[in-house]
């Protein structure tokens, strides 16, 4: 009996419990599900939970939570039990959000042009002029076509102990969430696919296309329209969602130095020169999208942006100055501006809040400071929420005084007893825990409508939300102090359908038609990384091989001594005596430990290229270097990373996509093989002690030509067809006319972007080197010494062209985007 | 001695980089507001280099805005901003007559009645701006100045004047960014910190105050007392002090502002109002050279 493997869930009595009605009996809607998880108790729901974890990890759904000893990159935590619910109910909750985010739109339309509902005391335009997100640079400026302010609103929304949904928080800056709410809801469905038919759960229905449409619209005269994800890094807490979006939407994803406005037009930097931009879906806070007019301390906007608004040539979603409605002191007059600007009532009920700005309000207020929570009413006031119960008496008195002073600064919010819904308790003692949650609801605008509420409202609804639960304090959730999230079942096929399959035909055919050379939309900052990225990789590579090639040579004295002086002089080792040579010492700027630090810097530049197995990789091989210990064999750690590396190797050949931008990767990867290479040759004919036959195996290994000698030559290995083989085999992936081959069918294919990247002079240097006799330089004799320096002397000059080949394309190609914006005022 | 005086203003700017600044975006404030009590005419302003684009427009706070971009390197950008500028005396205001500062508080505070266009105006300088964090000590700070009852305007000279006394005009030691608590802990500034303190000190009671950015004639008679703060542009605030409307004060040199101000710009803080603002694209170091002249010209009676 199911009920029994309910016994370690006990809800709160006060508060919802999404499970179990008043009787303690589980509702209709979840049985099937219960069943499912308490059949093979606990195996069957510990296998759900592990796969689920396990897919998280899989698919590369991550959070970065700001100075978390953990880093970056923390992975998502998702429950495995879904919250179940009923069509019907849903079908409210999205009449409910689509009509609220109209009427913000309203709202927003209202505060930035005509102020009716400040002159006519609608609302108190102290909550408008005091909020840090009114831009007043913005006021009268009509955003792009459709005037419309709100493109993607998210409400929080929290279940009453009377069942019913409530609004909490309103999201109208940058709302985020959606890419998590829809990798919840795929992972989800890998963990139950067969019940989720059996339950008839509805599909999750974002309406993105809608969102892109939308977007490219506004261009819709232009035979290349172009819109752009706009993010303010890989160090934003939802970075992961930037790429995700991007990529869903099919749009280049840019941060703001991609962007430059020149006559008051919208750009994006590319490889060929800059491309007009049309629309920008914004995940940077409007205050910081332009430092002229706006934030001047921000470097990560667009200097310009604003003007370029003004003039009608680009759109902005959402619209700047749309953050003034993130505020609880709005909720309480949200009705009101329903009323006077749209004739409306609100369908969905917001938590009793009460600005204190207003007289009666803050009366109420200091009379009722017991059961309240006091919440600031712009987001630049630093302060958590303050439960009155919870002071003590000198706090009180602090925080009172400064309600006084300044009253239209507060907020006081009844304090909300959050619905209950079971969590998996993985362990020794296996089971439920009742935990609190809240839902975000996601509403993107549509000009095209196909439901009746879609038309009435302009807005779609996403089916499905993001379920938070609350960490430690039952009534706080955020996912920055812990906790975890659901994903979201609906049952039941809905009244309003909309004929999912046609849109997505309709969304791809918009797509098809408007797949313009792609090439041109290549940031040049994704191109340099990529370039990077491919020379690091590579370089990490070599090192690595160098490495673990050295310690193979350590019985024999001589040779040992002379390659220890090699990775010395090279940097790669800085010991001869500790036990890892000091190989690992990230400080030292030439160790494979600083070249791998850089190598997850520019991965993690080009993240919106790499699959989620192959950023798996990347992450991978800087775990691999943390967790070595000093204990931990030398030999092992290298070894291990030597197989991550190939691992990234092989993602970047057979993972990506071959277009233009993996073409710099590839360069970069040939470029940084050749460099290697003859640097290692050019030292060690220098030296002299290349004769040893133990050095000659040692080059082999580094350059993973030892079994490719021994076919070639079924011999102890000899100067003349050792460098032979290094130089100039056609066929083996690691020498020098291997890389100059495949550099040069690279460049061919980017030629039309580079117009000539002045890669003759590398040619003729390989012409040359391959031209040298090699049989002549064997030996002490006076003939063969002049010859090995002549070789040097190829060699060298072939090193010395590749990293002129290399200065020229960064010049001509990535230079212009090295530009720090400095705000200067007088 | 005539009811007007007329000025001749320059104003130069000149940024000096140490490398190329390839592409740059300035928004320029230099243009002065026509009044019931000043107008202006010969207004120019000429720039070293030309400007790429460049537009005219009017802020959100009904200042003349010109926003230009430079789409080609260079080294330096000079610019000569030169106006004739016509004063009057403003017609004798007596401040007894305005209402005590607590009835002014009140009626800005909201309570859901209509407003008319000059209390939606008055509203929007009585809240925090970037520039002007409020905060308890700034309410201590004043609190001599507002006794109970006294008419806004006395409250405010007194204020005013208060400041005048107890900061130390010190060119060079602070910046934009010092922060007004530092300003009152150290009590000393420039015109910009007398003007933002003074902003702070009346919204943080929640009253309403305006930073007003223009310029102080170079020169006076010799036996009247020298003014601070001519040799560049100058800063002083605007109170909103009904029935008489909004009156200057010029806490820097503890005067009513009269005929010796010309008045460029308002807004909330220095942010709003600064004569230059851009965003540069390379450029390393700079140097800054402003140069002010406001010099009186000769009035034929009959001009007037």
């Amino acid at each position: 009996m199911s009920l029994n493997r309910l016994k370690s869930y006990s809800p709160d009595a006060r508060r919802y419990d999404e499970l179990c009605d008043a009787n303690g009996n589980v509702r209709a809607q979840w049985q099937p599900l219960i069943d499912k998880l308490t059949t093979e108790w606990p195996e069957s729901a510990r296998r759900s939970a592990e796969l689920a974890r396990r897919l998280v990890i899989e698919n590369g759904v991550t959070y970065n939570v700001y100075a978390d000893p953990q880093g970056r990159d923390r992975p998502w935590a998702l429950d495995p039990i879904p919250l179940v619910i009923t069509a019907d109910e849903w079908q409210q909750i999205e009449l409910g959000v689509a009509q609220r985010a109209r009427v913000l739109d309203a709202m927003l339309r209202d505060m930035y042009g005509e102020q009716r509902l400040l002159s006519s005391g609608v609302v108190p335009p102290e909550l408008a002029f005091g909020h840090p997100n009114f831009l007043w640079p913005c006021r009268n400026v009509l955003p792009a076509q459709s005037g419309r302010h709100l493109h993607l609103y998210a409400a929080d929304l929290a279940r009453a102990p009377d069942g019913r949904w409530w609004v909490l928080a309103d999201r109208t800056q940058t709302p985020s969430g959606v890419g998590y709410a829809l990798e919840n809801q795929q992972i989800i469905m890998r963990v139950f696919p067969e019940l989720m038919r059996e339950m008839g759960v509805q599909t999750t229905h974002a309406p993105l296309g809608a969102l892109r449409e939308e977007l490219l619209n506004f261009a819709a005269n232009d035979p290349a329209p172009l819109a752009v994800v706009l993010t303010p890094g890989p160090f934003n807490e939802t970075y992961f969602e930037h790429v995700y979006l991007a990529r869903q939407l099919g749009l280049p994803l840019v941060e703001g130095h991609d962007l430059t406005v020149r006559g008051a037009i919208v750009y994006l930097k590319t490889l060929s020169g800059l491309r007009r931009v049309h629309s920008i879906l914004r995940r940077l806070d409007d205050d910081y999208c332009d430092p002229l007019e706006l934030r001047s301390d921000s470097a990560l906007g667009v200097p310009g942006l604003l003007d370029a608004v003004r003039a009608g040539n680009v759109m902005v979603a959402n619209a700047l100055g749309s953050g003034v409605l993130e505020s609880a002191a709005w909720l309480g007059f949200v009705p009101g501006a329903a009323e006077h600007l749209l004739g409306e009532r609100l369908q969905l009920q917001s938590l009793a809040t009460w600005w204190c700005g207003e007289r009666p309000a803050l009366d109420y207020v200091l009379e009722n400071f017991e059961r309240l929570v006091i919440k600031p009413a712009f987001p630049n006031q630093r302060f958590e929420p303050q439960f009155g119960r919870e002071l003590q008496w000198k706090e009180r008195a602090d925080l009172l005084q400064r309600i006084r002073r300044r009253p239209y600064a507060y907020v006081a919010q009844e304090r909300v007893a959050l619905s209950q819904v079971p969590v998996w308790r993985s362990g020794a003692a296996p089971g439920f825990n009742a935990k609190s949650l809240t839902m975000r609801v996601y509403a993107m605008a549509t000009s095209e409508g196909s439901t009746p509420s879609e038309i009435a409202t302009g807005y779609s609804v996403m089916r499905g939300g993001l379920v938070r639960i609350a960490g430690e304090t039952a009534d706080v959730v955020s996912a920055q102090r812990g906790g975890g999230s659901k994903s979201v079942w609906i049952l039941g096929s809905p009244k309003t359908s909309p004929d999912s399959l046609a849109s997505t035909k309709k969304y791809l055919h918009a797509s098809q038609s408007r797949s313009t050379s792609r090439h041109n939309e290549l940031p040049s900052s994704l191109v340099e990384n990529l370039f990077w990225l491919g020379r690091y990789a590579e370089r990490c590579e070599a090192k690595t091989r160098l490495l673990r090639a050295t310690l193979s040579v350590r019985t024999d004295p001589q040779a040992w001594s002379a390659v220890l002086d090699y990775c010395l002089e090279a940097g790669v080792m800085n010991s001869r005596v500790q036990a890892d040579l000091g190989a690992f010492d990230a400080t030292n700027p030439q160790s494979v430990a600083a070249d791998l630090q850089r190598l997850g810097w520019s991965a993690t530049q080009v993240r919106s290229r790499l699959s989620a197995e192959h950023w798996r990789a990347v992450s991978v091989v800087q775990r691999q270097l943390s967790d070595a210990t000093p204990r931990t064999d030398v030999r092992e750690t290298l070894d291990r990373l030597l197989l991550s590396l190939a691992a990234m190797a092989g993602f970047a050949l057979d993972d990506m996509a071959q277009d233009e931008g993996w073409c710099w990767l590839a360069l970069g990867r040939r470029l940084e093989r050749l460099l290697f290479l003859s640097d290692l040759l050019v030292n060690r004919l220098a030296s002299e002690t290349l004769l040893w036959r133990n050095e000659l195996e040692w080059i082999l290994d580094i350059n993973g030509c030892t079994i490719a000698y021994r076919t070639r030559y079924v011999a102890t290995p000899r100067l003349p067809a050792v460098l032979d083989l290094l130089i100039n085999d056609p066929n083996n992936p690691r020498t020098l006319t291997f890389q100059w081959e495949s550099m040069r069918t690279t460049l061919g294919r980017l030629a039309t972007v580079l117009e000539g990247a002045g890669e003759e002079t590398l040619q003729t240097e390989m012409a040359e080197l391959t031209a040298v006799d090699l049989n002549a330089i064997e030996g002490n004799s006076p003939a063969a010494s002049a010859a090995r320096k002549v070789l040097i002397e190829r060699l060298q000059a072939l090193s010395t062209a590749a990293r002129g080949l290399s200065d020229r394309l960064s010049l001509r190609y990535f230079s212009h985007i090295d530009s720090e914006l400095r705000a200067v005022a007088s | 001695m005539s009811m007007a005086t007329r000025y001749r203003v320059t104003h130069r700017t000149r940024y000096v980089y140490a490398s190329e600044v390839v592409h740059a975006h300035q928004a320029l404030h230099l243009t002065p507001r026509s009044l019931a009590h000043q107008s202006f005419s010969d207004h120019r302003v000429t720039l070293v280099p030309t400007p790429t684009h460049s537009q005219n427009g009017t802020d959100a706070f009904g200042n003349a805005v010109t926003r230009m971009e430079f789409d080609w390197p260079h080294f330096e950008l000079d610019v000569l901003a030169e106006m004739t500028v016509t004063v009057k005396a403003a017609a004798y205001a007596d401040f007894a007559s305005s209402q005590p500062w607590e009835r002014v508080r009140d009626d800005l505070a909201y309570r859901s009645r209509p407003r008319t266009a000059e209390e939606l105006e008055a509203v929007r300088y009585r809240v925090q701006s970037p520039y002007v964090q409020l905060k308890n000590v700034f309410v201590d700070f004043a609190h001599d100045c507002f006794a109970p009852g006294t008419p806004i305007a006395l409250c405010a000279l007194a204020l005013s004047n208060k400041l005048h006394r107890t900061l130390t005009y010190t060119p060079g030691g602070t910046t934009i960014d010092t922060p007004l608590l530092q300003i009152l802990e150290e009590r000393r500034g420039v015109c910009q910190d007398y003007a933002h303190l003074m902003i702070a000190c009346l919204r943080a009671r929640g009253l309403a105050a305006r930073y007003v950015s223009g310029y102080l004639r170079t020169t006076r008679a010799a036996d009247a007392p020298q003014l601070v703060g001519a040799d560049a542009s100058h800063a002083w605030v605007s109170v909103y002090a009904p029935p008489l409307g909004w009156i200057d004060l010029d806490p820097t040199n503890g005067l009513i502002v009269g005929k010796d101000h010309i008045t460029l710009a308002w807004g909330r803080d220095f942010g709003d109002v600064s004569p230059l603002r851009g965003v540069i694209v390379g450029g390393g170091s700079h140097t800054l050279e402003v140069s002010v002249n406001v010099a009186e010209q000769l009035l034929a009676d009959d001009t007037i």
